[in-house]
C-alpha cells in the first residue's frame, strides 16, 4: 500500500509541473526524437552511415561511453565525504550524486547499444542466458559490473526516497551497506573501462598501466564538475538548499584530483616522447599530426589547455571561491576531460591502424544525432528522478528556505568566505 | 570436435533437399528465409551448444535462405576438424611479387562482400632497403597501385589472419562468439557475434573485418560450397576473418590463396605431420613471425632468404 502510494506520488511529481518544466520536457523529447531519427538511419542503412571503417572501428560512441562511465563513477566524490566521513553539507546531496550516476550509466549503456552491430543479441552478454567470456574479456566484465552498479544505485535512490516518503529513518545497516558497497563498485566500473583499452598489446597507445589511474583521476574531475554546475541549476529552478560549503569542498577536491590527472598526463607524454619508439606515432598523431593528417591536433591542444586552465582556476582560492571563475573552472574541466576521453583516447589509439593505414575518422551526422538523442535520454532520466527526489529529500527545507545560507540568491550576495 | 559425421549427415540433408524437388521455391514461409528479424534466429544458441538436431535444422534453414537469395543451390556444411591436424601456413616473402591474385581468389572463394569491398588479405609494400632494417607491418603501404608488379626496389608482405596459437581476439570477445578450433583455426559464430568490434581492437594484424552494412555479392559470383563458421554469406553487423579456407582444408584441399599464387610463395600443411612440406620448410628455412614480441605465436610463418 505504501509502495503504491509512493508510486502514485512519484508519477504525480513527474507529470505535474510548471510551464517551464513542460517546456523543458518537450525540449528533451525533441532531442530524443533527433536521436531516434539518427538511429533509424543506422538501422536502415547499417553502420556504414557512421564515419567508422575497419582501421578505426570505434569512434565517439565508445569515447563518450568511457567518459560517462567516469561521470557515473564520480558519485564516490560525494559518497565518501558524505557517508564515510559523515560531513553534513555533502551528505545532504549524495542522493543527487547518485541520480547523476544513474543518468550517466544509462547513457553509457545506450552508447554501447547504439554501437553494437546486433543490439538485439545483447543477451549473449548476460550470465546464465548468454555466454559471457568471463573473466577474460574486459567488455564482459565491464558490462556485468556496470549493470550491477546501475541496479545498486537504483536501489539506493529508491530506498532512500521511499523512506523519506514515509517520513521514517532508513534502516541504517541496510542503507550503509549499499552505500559503502557502491564506493568500490564505482571505482571498479571505471577501472574495468580502462582495462578494456589498456590490456590490448595490439594498441601501444593504450597499453600502459597508467591508463587506469588516469581514467579514475579524470573521472573525478569531470563528474564533480558536472555536479557542481547541475546543483547550482537545481538551486535556481527547484529552489532547494545546497550549501555553498558543499560546492566549495567539491571544487577543492577537483583541484587536487586535476593535479593528479595532469601529473599522470605529463608522465605519459614525457615517457612517450622521450622513448620515441615507433609506437609513439599515435601520441604524435594526436598532438602534431602525421604528414597532412592533422584533424585531431586542435582538439588535443584545446583539451590539454582546458585541463590546465581548470586546474589553475580551481587551485587558486580567489578564483575557486568566486562564482564565475569557479563555474568556468568546472566547465573547462568537464570539456577538457571530455576531449581527453571522448576524442583523445579512442581515436589516436586506432590511428594509424595495426597495419599502418592512416584513416582519419570524423563522426558522421547520424552519429551526432544519436549522441544528441542519448544525451536527451540521460538528461530526461536526471530530470524525472530529481523531480521525484526534490520534494522528498529536500522537503524539510521548504520551511527554512528563507535562510540566507541556502537561498538561491546567495551567490550574488556573498563575498568569498572561509568555511 | 565430435563431428566428422556432420558432413555425412549434411549429405543426406542435401538429398532431402533434392527430393523435395523444386524445393527452393517452396521455402518462402520458412523462418529465417526472410532477411529481417525472426524469433527462431533470435533464440538460436551458441554454435558449440547446438545439438546435432539443432545444427541440422540450422544448416537446412541457411541453405534454403541462401539458395533462394542467390537463386542457385548453396550448400552449408559443418565439417569438423580432423584428428591429429593443426594447420600451419608459410609465405616466402622473397618470392612474393605483390600481384594480389591471392587477395581476389580469397574474395571469390570466401564470399566476401563486393560492395563495400572486404579483403581478408592485405598486401603491404615496403622499400627493400627499409625492410632490411625492420619488417614491421606498421610501416608498409597497403594502397600501392602500380601498372606492373613487382615494382623496382620494393618488397611485398601479404598479411591475413595469423591464426595465432594465443589469439588476443578470442580473449577479447565478450560473448565467446569467436574461438579456436582444435585444428588451430580461429572461427566466428556469425549468429552469436554482437558486433562490438572489440576483437578488431585486439587484433595486432588488422585481420578482422566488420560488415558495415548488408554485404553485397552478385548471385553469379557466389561460391555455393560453404561452411557454417567459414565462408557462408555473412549478415550485416558482424565481424569476419580468414579461416584458412576451412571449407576446403578440412577436406584435404589447399586454401584458395595457395592455389592462386603464381610464384609458389604460399605453402600450407599440417604442423603435426613430420613429413609435411610446411614442417620441412620450418626446419630448413629462415623464418620470422609478425610482431613476435606480442607473444601471439602466429601459425603463419614468413620465410626469407
Amino acid at each position: 500500500m505504501n509502495i503504491l502510494n509512493f508510486a502514485i506520488f512519484s508519477v504525480k511529481a513527474v507529470v505535474q509541473g510548471s510551464r517551464a518544466y513542460y517546456a523543458w520536457l518537450a525540449f528533451l523529447i525533441v532531442l530524443i526524437l533527433i536521436g531516434i531519427a539518427g538511429y533509424s538511419q543506422q538501422l536502415i542503412h547499417g553502420h556504414i552511415v557512421a564515419g567508422l571503417r575497419d582501421p578505426v572501428p570505434w569512434g565517439i560512441f565508445i569515447g563518450t561511453y568511457a567518459f560517462f562511465v567516469g561521470v557515473a563513477a564520480a558519485a564516490v566524490a560525494l559518497a565518501v565525504p558524505g557517508y564515510v566521513y559523515h560531513w553534513q553539507p555533502i551528505k545532504e546531496i549524495v542522493v543527487l550524486g547518485e541520480i547523476i550516476a544513474i543518468s550517466a550509466v544509462v547513457m553509457s549503456i545506450l552508447f554501447v547499444m547504439a554501437d553494437l552491430g546486433h543490439p538485439e543479441r545483447f543477451w549473449h552478454l548476460l550470465p546464465v542466458l548468454g555466454k559471457p567470456n568471463l573473466p577474460r574479456s574486459m567488455i564482459a566484465m565491464n558490462v556485468l559490473i556496470l549493470n550491477a552498479y546501475l541496479v545498486l544505485n537504483l536501489i539506493i535512490v529508491t530506498y532512500f526516497l521511499y523512506c523519506s516518503f514515509r517520513g521514517r529513518p532508513y534502516n541504517r545497516i541496510f542503507f550503509m551497506t549499499l552505500m559503502l558497497v557502491s564506493i568500490p563498485a564505482a571505482i571498479s566500473i571505471h577501472a574495468t573501462t580502462a582495462f578494456i583499452f589498456n590490456v590490448l598489446p595490439s594498441r601501444p597507445y593504450w597499453n600502459s598501466a597508467i591508463l587506469v589511474p588516469r581514467f579514475i583521476a579524470s573521472a573525478l574531475c569531470a563528474g564533480p564538475a558536472l555536479m557542481v554546475l547541475a546543483f547550482q541549476v537545481l538551486r535556481k529552478v527547484a529552489r532547494i538548499s545546497i550549501k555553498d560549503a558543499a560546492l566549495l569542498k567539491m571544487t577543492e577536491m577537483m583541484a587536487i584530483v586535476m593535479f593528479v590527472n595532469l601529473l599522470l598526463f605529463f608522465a605519459e607524454v614525457i615517457t612517450e616522447y622521450r622513448s620515441a619508439t615507433a609506437h609513439t606515432i599515435h601520441i604524435r598523431y594526436y598532438f602534431e599530426g602525421v604528414e597532412d593528417h592533422v584533424s585531431l591536433v586542435g582538439w588535443a591542444w584545446t583539451g590539454a589547455a582546458c585541463n590546465v586552465l581548470a586546474f589553475l582556476l580551481l587551485l587558486l582560492p580567489q578564483t575557486r571561491k568566486y562564482p564565475v571563475t569557479m563555474n568556468l573552472g568546472c566547465f573547462l574541466a568537464f570539456v577538457g576531460v571530455f576531449i581527453e576521453k571522448g576524442i583523445g583516447l579512442v581515436l589516436p589509439g586506432f590511428t594509424p591502424g595495426t597495419l599502418g593505414e592512416l584513416y582519419e575518422y570524423a563522426p558522421a551526422f547520424p552519429e551526432l544525432m544519436i549522441s544528441v538523442g542519448i544525451a536527451g535520454v540521460g538528461t530526461l532520466v536526471f530530470t524525472v528522478l530529481t523531480k521525484i527526489a526534490v520534494p522528498l529529500a529536500f522537503h524539510e527545507d521548504e520551511e527554512s528556505s528563507q535562510e540566507p545560507v541556502s537561498s538561491p540568491m546567495e551567490w550574488s550576495q556573498r563575498k568569498p568566505v572561509a568555511y | 570436435m565430435k563431428n566428422p559425421e556432420r558432413g555425412a549427415r549434411g549429405a543426406s540433408r542435401r538429398e532431402f533437399l533434392k527430393t523435395a524437388g523444386a524445393g527452393l521455391g517452396a521455402v518462402a514461409g520458412v523462418p529465417g528465409a526472410a532477411q529481417g528479424f525472426d524469433l527462431e534466429s533470435f533464440f538460436q544458441r551458441h554454435f558449440r551448444e547446438l545439438t546435432q538436431e539443432d545444427l541440422d535444422d540450422l544448416l537446412l534453414r541457411l541453405e534454403q535462405k541462401y539458395s533462394k537469395q542467390y537463386r542457385k543451390p548453396v550448400q552449408v556444411g559443418a565439417i569438423g576438424p580432423n584428428d591429429g591436424v593443426v594447420f600451419g601456413y608459410g609465405l616466402d616473402i622473397s618470392r612474393c611479387i605483390g600481384c594480389r591474385r591471392c587477395v581476389y581468389a580469397c574474395i571469390e572463394e570466401n564470399n566476401q562482400s563486393r560492395d563495400p569491398e572486404i579483403h581478408w588479405i592485405r598486401v603491404l609494400e615496403y622499400e627493400r632497403e627499409h625492410a632490411v632494417r625492420s619488417i614491421d607491418p606498421d610501416e608498409g603501404n597497403p594502397f600501392y597501385d602500380h601498372d606492373l608488379v613487382p615494382a623496382e626496389g620494393k618488397l611485398y608482405l601479404p598479411v591475413a589472419c595469423q591464426q595465432c596459437e594465443n589469439p588476443p581476439c578470442v580473449a577479447a570477445c565478450p560473448t565467446q562468439a569467436t574461438w579456436q578450433e582444435p585444428d588451430g583455426i580461429v572461427v566466428i559464430d556469425y549468429d552469436w557475434c554482437i558486433g562490438c568490434r572489440y576483437c578488431m581492437a585486439a587484433c595486432p594484424y588488422g585481420a578482422r573485418h566488420f560488415n558495415w552494412r548488408e554485404p553485397e555479392i552478385p548471385a553469379e559470383e557466389i561460391n555455393p560450397d560453404t561452411h557454417i563458421i567459414g565462408n557462408r554469406p555473412r549478415p550485416h553487423g558482424v565481424v569476419e576473418k580468414c579461416t584458412f579456407c576451412i571449407q576446403r582444408t578440412r577436406k584435404g584441399r589447399y586454401p584458395a590463396c595457395v592455389e592462386a599464387c603464381p610464384v609458389g610463395a604460399r605453402k600450407f600443411g599440417n604442423l603435426l605431420d613430420p613429413e609435411s612440406e610446411i614442417r620441412y620448410l620450418l626446419e630448413h628455412k629462415r623464418t620470422f613471425a609478425l610482431k613476435a614480441e606480442l607473444a601471439t605465436n602466429p601459425r603463419f610463418f614468413y620465410f626469407y632468404g
